[in-house]
């Protein structure tokens, strides 16, 4: 037998799913991309770069700048038996294509009793951070994570990004993929020979015993840095990647919580009805007994997001999530 | 079809060539034509206002870029090459009548009298456009694509129930063309025989998308389809444009309802500052349309004619200088926007959670002061 070799690559977030996404169209002929820009440009982020090259206008298709029209035909697509991968360009432009996604890609399966399954995936660059103007740095998950129907997952890594991205593909549901974008070009070490654990899955990225800190895309990161700057105070924090928000896989948390007896939810979409929330009420229902302090939510504020001059003002950083934690242990 | 019948685009081998349909008053040469449908009075010294606000124009724009290059600005849109769409549309414009820009239209801006620094504000980060939009009549920026089309529309059809005797223009590009509300703006304005004029500036790209990613047909003939007339005009011929719109706007004041406007130009730069178009276009593509500059044609007409002199040349050059200087110190000595602005005028009428919300954000950020204090 040939020993086994294991490729072993330090990648970025970026380059690490678009090799997800070139393996994924090895692997299978229906998979296809779709967006504007991500041909011959290989993409604002270059995350499709060299696809089109490589596998044709046919599979890559460089489309109208319409995205409902990318969603909708998406739709006829996956109803064909293709597996289309679109690209939203930015967070902020997915709203021409939300009423396809949420009155159509959510429901079809269920309205046609299982006949049309919308194997589709919904790639969104997302979050703010990188000084961009309006429309370019918003956190639109929860719109999506509170429609029935549709599965939402965020990678924060380039290992999580690179298996994430080809299991979403897989899926036998629609996944919106959400994709840290001030993150793209983190690196880490990629083994692609490893063996992923499964998609609709949390996991702990630290393992702590005073508070718990749940996280997920760009505020991981966040969330890691302060867990390691209060570790010389002695204090030690639980992190927890969410990676899947629709549906939530909580039992990781409430083991989590149950021993910690704090926590706090960290992300960068506005507070007010944000998936913290929903969090926060399951913990609480769940772990009542064990809770020493609330549930304390870290989140953009409930405003438009600012220019980009004020954006730090806005998102939650460091210091925010150990005040947050400070106030769990003022209980 | 072939793409050989399309007559527009990359794909096509008669690429740059617009076609016989576009209208033409000024050749690249700067040579003054005739057309049988569009004609202009303009007097030498209205030419060299026009001169002037290219020339202004472009040099703002060049600063602009050099600032972001300087680490000044976010991110700029540049018009390069689009002088003589904006300053001609800009033009055609009366008092009354409102413009709907998209991100670029910094030409039609300072028609509008906007001052060039609160566009600016906008691409350094401060605010998302500092003019007022109502006593401008120019509105604010849409970066949302298309979205501005609709409402230019729902502005027209007041114009036309309460009395107004103004038109609007909105303005576009040509990927914007395929984007459902810029197609429904097209079927309302129909409708109802809005006051509307759709200007659409074919720059030839998409960011890196071509024409032919939009259209198997030149654009201005999809207004037939809607049911009003389209034109093409040449967009780097500012008398042209000018002479279109104008005619165009009159029509739309006098009940005659919309029309499509394809002002054919290039876009000469990147599509912003964050973008290498080498990735997707040759540079000979360029050189082509670097010939057809709509502002060495004014020029050339403006000597060749004899109205203008070498001093008038100079003291544009000098009045350029000078407003680039002022843009320049006015954009680095701008101050950050103070960051509990963040919390204003979200709603007209502010909620108690957000003023609690707010309160919470002051008294957290007094306390690192405090704790400054301190330490
Ligand atoms: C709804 C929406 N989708 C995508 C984008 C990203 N985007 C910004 S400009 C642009 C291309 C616009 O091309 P065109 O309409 O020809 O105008 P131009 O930039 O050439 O002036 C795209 C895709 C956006 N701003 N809005
Ligand atoms: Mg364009």
């Amino acid at each position: 037998m040939a020993p086994v070799t294991r490729p072993s690559t330090s990648v970025t977030l970026g380059k690490a799913i678009n090799m997800g996404l070139r393996k994924a169209m090895e692997d299978d002929p229906k998979v296809l991309l779709m967006g504007e820009d991500i041909g011959k440009l290989g993409g604002v982020f270059r995350v499709t770069d060299g696809l089109q090259k490589d596998f044709g206008e046919d599979r890559v298709i460089d489309t109208p700048l319409a995205e409902s029209g990318i969603l909708g035909t998406a739709v006829g697509l996956a109803m064909r038996g293709f597996r289309p991968v679109c690209e939203i360009q930015f967070d902020g432009f997915i709203f021409p294509a939300y009423n396809q996604i949420v009155t159509q890609v959510a429901k079809i399966h269920s309205r046609s009793r299982g006949k049309l399954p919308m194997r589709i995936v919904i790639r969104v660059p997302f979050g703010g951070g990188i000084g961009a103007v309006e429309h370019h740095s918003e956190s639109p998950e929860a719109y999506f994570s509170h429609t029935a129907g549709l599965k939402v997952v965020a990678c924060s890594n380039p290992v999580d990004a690179y298996w994430m991205i080809q299991q979403a593909i897989r899926a036998e549901d629609p996944v919106l993929f959400f994709e840290p974008k001030r993150r793209y070009w983190e690196k880490a070490e990629l083994d692609t020979s490893a063996t992923p654990g499964p998609l609709f899955v949390t996991s702990v990225v630290r393992p702590g015993d005073d508070c718990t800190v749940l996280a997920y895309g760009p505020m991981v990161k966040t969330s890691l840095q302060a867990a390691s700057a209060v570790e010389a105070e002695g204090r030690s924090l639980e992190v927890i990647d969410l990676r899947t928000l629709s549906p939530l896989d909580l039992d990781p948390v409430y083991d989590s919580v149950r021993r910690t007896g704090r926590c706090v939810v960290v992300h960068e979409a506005p507070t007010n009805l944000g998936l913290g929330a929903e969090i926060a009420a399951r913990i609480t229902e769940r772990c009542f007994y064990s809770l020493e302090a609330p549930v304390l939510r870290v989140g953009g504020y409930d405003t438009p997001y600012p220019p980009s001059k004020i954006e730090e003002d806005y998102l939650p950083d460091l210091d925010r999530v150990l005040d947050a934690v400070d106030r769990t242990f003022a209980f | 079809m072939s793409s050989g019948d399309i007559g527009v685009g990359p794909g096509d081998s008669s690429f740059a060539e617009a076609g016989p349909e576009l209208i033409q008053l000024l050749t690249p040469e700067g040579e003054r034509v005739e057309h049988p449908d569009y004609s202009i009075e303009i007097s030498p010294e209205e030419l060299r206002a026009i001169y002037r606000d290219l020339a202004l124009v472009r040099r703002i724009d060049v600063e602009a870029t050099a600032l972001q290059r300087q680490g000044e600005l976010g991110i700029w849109a540049s018009l390069l090459g689009q002088e003589g769409a904006q300053i001609g549309a800009g033009w055609a414009l009366e008092a009354d009548d409102m413009a709907f820009p998209t991100y670029r239209e910094h030409g039609v801006a300072w028609c509008r009298k906007v001052d060039p620094l609160d566009i600016i504000s906008l691409f350094r980060g401060c605010d998302n456009g500092a003019w007022d939009p109502v006593a401008t009549m120019f509105n604010l920026y849409t970066v949302v694509i298309g979205a501005q089309c609709l409402h230019a529309v729902g502005y027209a059809m007041g114009m036309q129930r309460d009395g107004g005797n103004g038109a609007t223009l909105a303005f576009f590009g040509d990927g914007a063309t395929s984007q459902g509300d810029v197609n429904e703006s097209f079927i309302w304005a129909s409708v109802f025989a809005a006051p509307v004029v759709f200007f659409c500036q074919n720059n030839q790209y998409a960011i890196s998308e071509p024409i032919e990613k939009q259209s198997r047909i030149p654009l201005f003939q999809r207004a037939r389809g809607f049911g009003f007339p389209g034109v093409r005009v040449d967009g780097n011929d500012v008398l042209a444009v000018l002479a279109v719109t104008r005619k165009a706007l009159d029509a739309a004041r006098t009940g005659q309802g919309p029309t499509f406007i394809e002002a054919y130009t290039y876009r000469m730069g990147a599509h912003t500052t964050s973008d290498d178009p080498s990735r997707y276009r040759l540079a000979s593509e360029m050189e082509a349309w670097k010939l057809k500059d709509p502002i060495e044609r004014v020029r050339a007409y403006l000597i060749r004619s004899g109205y203008a002199d070498a001093d008038f040349f100079a003291g544009i050059d000098a009045e350029a200088d000078e407003l680039a200087a002022r843009i320049r110190q006015g954009t680095v000595e701008m101050p950050d926007p103070d960051p509990d602005s963040m919390f204003a005028n979200v709603y007209a009428e502010q909620t108690p959670y957000l003023t609690e919300q707010a309160a919470g954000f002051a008294e957290y950020h007094a306390s690192f002061a405090t704790a400054e204090q301190e330490a």
